[in-house]
């Protein structure tokens, strides 16, 4: 995946280099500019098996800042905050891997640099059976309930990176 | 052997006879015997669903996601452009003026349609509201569940988008959305049993031509569709799969 683009980025950013489960590696650039969000909405997103995006809706592309030709195709990891710890999708991918529904706060990084948090459910698709792919749904988390989340999270990447 | 068709007991109540003119236009159309039902709730529906009494249903999502993973259904048409959508409204001089303004013990006036009663919830989990924090009132339509509120005697309610919008001027007034869904997801899906599997290809090809045909144009503009369109297998499964990430 191309590193994120210096000309894309909105405001002063800080430069992380992420390197993610399957090896590859991305300098991600990150600027501490939220954008809310809105009420009533709801991200949803396909994957397939891999991880790789294969549908993607509106509020997908209008709150990750990415055009739908961006997104699809792409492992869904484009979306990875260097804040969230390796732990957390860790834990998603063995839980969704064993046929079963994960839910939990995540940040995520726009196209940007910003970010925008939100409450997240993922769950596999079966088809006669087998998991055959995974669906994604965000929505607006409880306010309080995030803060616990990324305190925990910050928590977390220190012991990560220690 | 007659057919039984159904319609998701959420329809705008103006709508009634034109169901009836598309059971008319559909039995000669198929050249079978339909008998069109409908249910005065969705519990009287669902007990009919249960006893296998259904072979065709105009079905809320939720319903429809039901009949297609637990009844075998088929999902066939969907109408043109209309999404479901649902909104939480309070009275137009109510103190709140987003969601995160409500407190424990609001009182939620609601239908139990389950689509729409979902997406209320979940509209509602940002303010940390749930079932157990809520006061909710079960009422038969959304026109009751908005008296309530006008009456004072709900703080909100939770009502189909379509539903608001066939509200009269007046009543709108007294009114104000807290919040809307936009979702674009989800919508009501014509689903047919298995006494009728064998005839899937051919129900959903006359629905999808029917606005071609001037006599079921007319038909259409009674239930207040532009026409009908195909879901494939994988859209009714993406459905699903939303319905079952919101529970």
């Amino acid at each position: 995946m191309k590193d994120m683009n210096p000309q894309d980025i909105v405001g002063e950013y800080r430069e992380y280099t992420l390197t993610y489960y399957d090896g590859t590696s991305r300098k991600v650039l990150v600027t501490d500019i939220e954008t809310p969000y809105p009420d009533g909405k709801l991200i949803v997103s396909t994957t397939n098996l891999q991880g790789v995006i294969t549908h993607a809706n509106q509020a997908f592309i209008d709150m990750s800042g990415y055009t739908r030709e961006e997104l699809i195709g792409q492992p869904h990891y484009i979306l990875r905050h260097p804040d969230m710890p390796k732990a957390a999708f860790r834990d998603m991918w063995e839980t969704i891997q064993a046929g079963k529904t994960w839910r939990g706060y995540v940040k995520n990084l726009r196209k940007d640099g910003g970010y925008y948090l939100v409450y997240a459910t993922v769950m596999p698709n079966f088809r006669d059976g087998k998991i055959v792919g995974y669906t994604s749904v965000r929505r607006k988390p409880s306010r309080r309930k995030m803060e616990e989340a990324l305190q925990a999270y910050a928590r977390m990447r220190e012991e990560e990176t220690a | 052997m007659t057919f039984q068709l159904t319609v998701s007991p959420d329809f705008p109540p103006n709508h009634i006879a034109g169901w009836y003119i598309f059971n008319t236009w559909l039995q000669k159309a198929l050249d079978l015997p339909i008998h069109l039902e409908l249910y005065p709730s969705f519990e009287a529906q669902r007990e009919a669903i249960q006893q296998g009494k259904v072979d065709m249903i105009y079905a809320n999502p939720y319903d429809a996601a039901m009949l297609i993973r637990e009844k075998g259904f088929l999902a066939l048409t969907r109408p043109q452009g209309k999404m479901d959508e649902a909104v939480i409204v309070t009275s137009a001089d109510a103190p709140y003026a987003a969601v995160d303004d409500l407190k424990p013990g609001t009182r939620v006036a609601m239908t139990n349609d389950p689509a729409v009663n979902l997406l209320g919830m979940m509209m509602l989990e940002p303010a940390e509201l749930d079932d157990a924090s809520l006061e909710t009132h079960e009422v038969e339509s959304y026109p009751v569940a908005v008296k309530l509120i006008v009456q004072g005697k709900a703080d909100i309610a939770f009502i189909l988008k379509e539903a608001l919008e066939k509200l009269t001027p007046a009543t709108r007034k007294q009114l104000k959305v807290l919040v809307e869904s936009q979702i674009g997801d989800l919508y009501h899906t014509f689903v047919v049993g298995k006494r009728l599997a064998d005839r899937r290809e051919a129900i959903r090809d006359l629905l999808v031509n029917m606005h071609t045909d001037p006599k079921g144009k007319d038909v259409l503009e009674n239930l207040g569709f532009q026409g009908w369109e195909p879901v494939s297998t994988e859209e009714a499964e993406f459905m699903m799969n939303l319905i079952e990430a919101l529970k």
